[in-house]
């Protein structure tokens, strides 16, 4: 049997949760949770210790940055895909080096968003 | 602002309907806003702050984001939820792409979506708003910008 990552996601807009959460139903991946706020996200991180996270960076509560910064304490092989509207060098250059593994920037397509993961997840 | 901050927010918004629809978005002339109401069903607002500051809205029809949560989700009977969430993701969105002209001190807040056309939205009385007609598929929306 094919093994399971298990996957967090994040982000403040239902709808992108559930763009993202449909988009990648056909990868093996159990999803373990979804937050909309960054606090949530943290308290869900610590306790399902997921393998992989989508990450949004502008949410109530805590930013993505700050979020980012925390789970890479927790878990620091975790493999993170932050997806965000913030298309400024600056931030993905941050969201990399704190070890983010993508930067993904909306919108995003259907077909973007599944290469994008592929790549993170060395899949075909 | 000026002719080249519009452009930033024009071709956001253009590239925002193109890559979620694969439909080009249509914007008309920008213009000043008077005093008459820009509101349609949903508006969703971001603050902005930083080196720029003032605020960002879309306003648009319950129909067009129905049909917009029907390309994204596959979803033909959108909630009112779902409406009103991709109102302010729209919002969001348009804001933080312009990031790529401004920079990262062009800070965004969380969105704030208005449901309803019985009021204007505020704005800063100083500061020169804009108003962007934009017309996706047979749906009218506007995009208001109002930045010092």
């Amino acid at each position: 049997m094919q093994e399971k990552f298990k996957i967090l996601i994040i982000d403040d807009s239902v709808t992108i949760r559930q763009a993202i959460e449909k988009n990648l139903s056909n990868f093996p991946l159990e999803v373990v949770g979804m937050a909309g706020d960054g606090k949530t996200a943290l308290e869900l991180f610590r306790n399902t210790q997921p393998d992989v996270v989508t990450l949004d960076i502008t949410m109530p509560e805590l930013d993505g940055i700050t979020v980012l910064e925390e789970m890479m304490k927790i878990k620091k092989d975790v493999k993170v895909m932050v997806i965000t509207a913030l298309k400024d060098k600056a931030t993905g250059l941050r969201a990399i080096q704190i070890g983010a593994k993508s930067y993904l920037v909306k919108p995003f397509t259907s077909e973007k968003l599944k290469a994008a993961f592929s790549r993170m997840m060395g899949i075909n | 602002m000026n002719e080249t901050d519009l452009h930033f927010f024009i071709d956001s918004t253009v590239n925002y309907f193109e890559e979620v629809t694969g439909e080009q978005a249509i914007t008309g002339i920008p213009y000043l806003k008077g005093k008459e109401p820009v509101v349609l069903d949903y508006s969703g607002i971001i603050g902005i702050s930083g080196k720029r500051k003032g605020c960002v809205y879309i306003t648009t029809t319950s129909e067009m984001l129905k049909s917009l949560a029907n390309i994204i989700l596959n979803d033909h009977q959108a909630t009112i939820e779902t409406v009103k969430d991709l109102t302010g993701e729209i919002a969001n969105t348009i804001s933080g792409n312009v990031r790529e002209a401004y920079g990262s001190s062009f800070m965004i807040s969380v969105p704030v979506v208005v449901e309803g056309r019985a009021k204007d939205i505020r704005l800063p009385e100083h500061v020169q708003t804009f108003v962007i007609p934009i017309t996706w598929k047979e749906y009218k929306s506007f995009l208001v910008v109002c930045l010092e």
